[in-house]
């Protein structure tokens, strides 16, 4: 052990059913292998513990005899040791050897990436050209690797996560009023099939079903009582006989519950009612509706039936049930609702309604509160906070664009104070002069020449046509428009990737591990190139060309430098602080 | 000439309120004579009167110890003593701006005689712009029809960056009332607080080159009345400088300090804000410490 090395005798077994395979089994710090005694076998194992994610191992004292498993990204090795000594030396082995790998192992995991993450990348990149341009040349040359890459880049790939949202999927738009029977035609008895899908859709679309089963279910009745109940007074409406209802709900007054016209649903029609808007009225259209009127309103079965008016109480018709279905297929279902307790789905349907109720009753508010707002008779409303002003922040980048062009020597420049010589004494009586002047002799008649005229609007018309241009909002109006195109192209390409790799380099301060100490390494030289090809590109332009150039050029390594000279400073000060415990 | 009801407000009716720059000591060094400027003026004045008979103009003067009402065209008190060679308009200016220069110049402070070299004194533009908004408030509050008011700083000295909180106060006070302060600064380097003023309340800013073309200035820009700039191009403001003044020392800055809780702004690290009280920190004393604690953490 103290030497690193183990080896021992012991069965590899695939699958925890395998019989296992007799051998040999190599166990060092880096890696363990495993020698099938029968040469032709093909259960020959040499494997990295970098690769090993964690290790397993029965007890002793337990049932099962004594196995050492090593888990790995796709599944795990079992080993079938010979006794439970050896598996503890096996298993300390492991143990330093995985924790040595531990951080490694870390890293390596990160790039062992699901198919459809590395498909989302192949398809990202293959969108975005751009985006391919710059993988291209930042990863493939070795400058940042695939996880750097995309570590800045989790946005994206995010985005096109989301694009695929999960579709909630609402109910069926079928009447499950008519869960048909199922008879086999020989007994006098009917089968009704009910999933916790149907119950659930029984307790949205009936608020009185729910309610005596809130009520009923287990204090009074189980639940099946409870369904054969429902059930009963279903076949009692689907008989069409509204009298014979009206009979069996006076004798059995649970039953009554369930034919009885929905008072809840009546409820919340009301409520309906109070959502529609307040300046409309609803009674003039009462006129209009024929459905109260015998003789009209079409029954589900599909017959017109004329019976006596107290009975109307048991009757529903075929318009207030595709209403009230339509209705609760608007409504949506609830999401992550468990649907195999009954009981529990119906305390959920009456909590989302409590809360529905309230956000109603604020929005009828808000709604009675606006639409009742009849100019003429409100005080009158003198506003005394201006609205905010929010300027478009574009604004504000347009009216410094030639702040930021105009070098700073035009402002400092001007900048030298009039010197005043004159005392106030004199400096007065200048001006009294002045006016004096104007009272005696009246304006300057002409005003101005002609020629000066037309030299002011001259001048305003350039400069307002040229600040239309300035202003950038015409690209084809650019600096960067003037350049040839091979040079523009070299330019946005250099910015992107400069961009990207600064990006990576501040995000590596502070420095706390070796990787960032490895990354910020090979981020300097990668800048470093970038730094000494615009150089290049600078000293190449042409000469009337020059001048722009370097303008563009100039803000790109400045950001540049600044990456330098930090990572000069940042070495020298940690080569002066010496080695600190954890290097760093 | 009371602003009676029957006056049918359009929207191109405009209250033109002028800040008129007095300032001796600008005027005495400057190359451009007054008397040539006040010239443009009063023919500017004269036409915006003439553009529409409801406008109204007032003229404000900005000197260097105090600040009045010089002209207002609805007043009853303009003397109307049109002499042979002069409308009512330009005499009432003229002798009110005589008389205005004399009170000015009494309560000039003693320090002037040091005439050696000293800078000189700035213009008090923040007390204008309050008389100008004082006036435009009247405006507003006369009634539910009013004109369109809007300002016009014609400034030529330098800007007094002890006036920066006022100024700026004022500033949003306008843009606060949707006054726009249009300025047109005929000095020779640009006026960091009209360019703020112009741009923050959404006024034009404007610094012509040309000063013998003033009117023609004037009358093509700064004429435009508030409805019809949304249909003109006029200049637009590039390159506003938003450099603040600090609040102890009264200095242009280009970086500060903050104080987190009422937004002063300082030029040197304080213990204690000298406007609100709040009491500071440890100031950093240097970036690489800073940057070795965080380093550190």
């Amino acid at each position: 052990m103290s030497s690193g090395k183990v080896v021992k005798k012991a069965k590899y077994k695939a699958t925890v059913k395998d019989p296992g395979t007799p051998g040999i089994l190599v166990l060092t710090e880096e890696k363990f292998v495993f020698k099938p005694n029968d040469p032709t076998s093909s259960n020959k194992l040499e494997v990295d513990f970098k690769f090993i994610k964690s290790h397993k191992h029965t007890k002793e004292g337990s049932n099962k005899p004594p196995w050492l498993n090593l888990t790995h990204s796709q599944g795990s090795y079992i080993f079938e040791l010979e006794t439970f000594s050896d598996l503890h030396v096996c298993r300390e082995l492991v143990g330093i050897a995985l924790s040595k790998h531990g951080e490694a192992a870390k890293v390596v995991s990160e790039e062992q990436l699901s198919a459809a993450e590395m498909g989302q990348r192949i398809k990202l990149l293959q969108e975005d050209s751009k985006l391919q341009k710059l993988h291209k040349e930042l990863v493939a040359s070795g400058k940042l690797t695939e996880s750097e890459f995309w570590a800045t880049k989790k946005q994206l790939l995010d985005r096109v996560e989301n694009r695929k949202t999960k579709q909630q999927i609402g109910f069926k738009n079928s009447l499950i009023f008519d869960t048909k029977p199922t008879s086999d035609g020989r007994i006098n008895q009917v089968k009704f099939q009910l999933t916790p899908e149907i119950k659930y859709q029984i307790f949205a679309l009936k608020p009185a079903v729910h309610q005596a089963f809130l009520n009923f279910v287990p204090s009074k009745m189980s639940e099946v009582d409870f369904w054969n109940k429902y059930f009963k007074a279903e076949y009692l409406h689907s008989t069409k006989n509204a009298v014979a209802a009206a009979a069996e709900a006076a004798e059995d007054e649970d039953l009554a519950v369930f034919l009885k016209d929905d008072e809840i649903l009546e409820i919340e029609a009301r409520k309906k009612v109070r959502r529609v808007d307040p300046t409309l009225d609803m009674e003039a259209d009462q006129g209009d509706d024929y459905t109260h009127l015998p003789d009209h309103g079409i029954f589900r079965d599909g017959t017109k039936e004329i019976s006596e008016a107290q009975n109307s109480l048991y009757r529903r018709t075929l318009l207030q049930d595709l209403n009230r279905q339509g209705a609760v297929v608007l409504e949506g279902k609830t999401l992550d609702i468990e649907m195999e307790n009954p009981r529990a789905a119906a305390e959920v349907l009456a909590r989302r309604k409590q809360e529905s109720d309230g956000v109603l009753e604020d929005e009828r508010h808000n709604r009675i509160s606006k639409m009742t707002q009849i100019e003429d008779l409100q005080a009158q409303d003198d506003h005394r906070f201006a609205p905010l002003c929010i300027k478009d922040p574009r604004d504000y980048f347009d009216s410094q664009q030639v702040n930021a062009v105009k070098a700073l020597d035009d402002s400092q420049a001007g900048m030298e104070k009039i010197k005043c010589s004159l005392s106030s004494e004199e400096a007065y009586s200048f001006l009294r002069d002045s006016i004096y002047k104007i009272k005696a002799s009246g304006l300057r008649d002409p005003l101005f020449s002609p020629e000066v005229a037309l030299k002011v609007l001259n001048e305003l018309t350039k400069n307002i046509s040229s600040t239309k241009s300035h202003i950038g909002k015409h690209s084809q109006d650019s600096v960067l428009d003037i350049l040839p195109t091979s040079t523009k192209e070299k330019l946005l390409d250099h910015w992107v990737c400069s961009q990207e790799l600064l990006r990576h380099f501040w995000s590596s301060y502070p420095i706390t591990t070796q990787n960032l100490a490895n990354k910020t390494r090979r981020l300097k030289d990668a800048i470093s190139q970038v730094y000494s090809k615009l150089e290049e590109i600078k000293v190449s332009a042409k000469s009337d060309l020059r001048h722009q150039v370097s303008l563009i050029v100039h803000p790109m390594q400045q950001a540049l430098d600044a990456a330098l000279l930090h990572y000069d400073a940042d070495i020298r000060k940690r080569n002066a602080k010496g080695a600190k415990p954890n290097g760093f | 000439m009371p602003s009676a009801p029957s006056k049918l407000y359009s929207d191109d009716v405009s209250l033109l309120v002028v800040t008129l720059d007095t300032n001796p000591f600008f005027w005495s060094t400057f190359s451009f004579p007054f008397s040539e400027f006040l010239s443009h003026v009063l023919a500017f004045l004269n036409s915006i009167l003439l553009l529409s008979q409801l406008n109204q103009v007032v003229v404000i003067a900005t000197g260097c110890n105090s600040c009045t009402y010089l002209y207002d065209s609805s007043s009853d008190k303009n003397h109307g003593s049109t002499t042979g060679s002069m409308p009512s308009l330009y005499s009432d200016l003229l002798h009110n701006l005589e008389v205005f220069l004399a009170g000015d110049q009494q309560l000039a402070k003693p320090r002037v005689n040091a005439a050696g070299g000293g800078a000189p004194p700035p213009s008090l533009l923040s007390g204008s712009l309050s008389m100008a908004l004082c006036y435009i408030q009247r405006a507003f509050r006369s009634g539910p029809i009013h004109p369109q008011p809007r300002i016009l700083c014609l400034q030529g000295s330098a800007d007094g960056p002890e006036q920066y909180v006022a100024i700026m106060n004022s500033i949003f006070s306008a843009q606060h009332s949707t006054v726009p302060i249009d300025s047109c600064y005929i000095g020779s380097n640009n006026s960091a607080f009209l360019q703020q003023a112009s741009y923050i309340t959404g006024g034009i800013y404007y610094r012509p080159p040309h000063l013998d073309g003033l009117f023609q200035y004037f009358s093509t820009v700064f004429a435009t009345d508030l409805h019809s700039r949304a249909f003109l191009r006029l200049p637009k403001s590039v390159g506003v400088d938003f450099r603040a003044s600090c609040f102890c020392h009264k200095q242009t800055i280009d970086m500060g300090y903050v104080c987190s809780v009422c937004l002063s702004i300082f030029c040197e690290h304080h213990d204690k804000c000298s406007t609100c009280g709040s009491v500071f920190g440890q100031a950093q004393s240097n970036v690489p410490s800073s940057t070795d604690r965080k380093r550190k953490a």
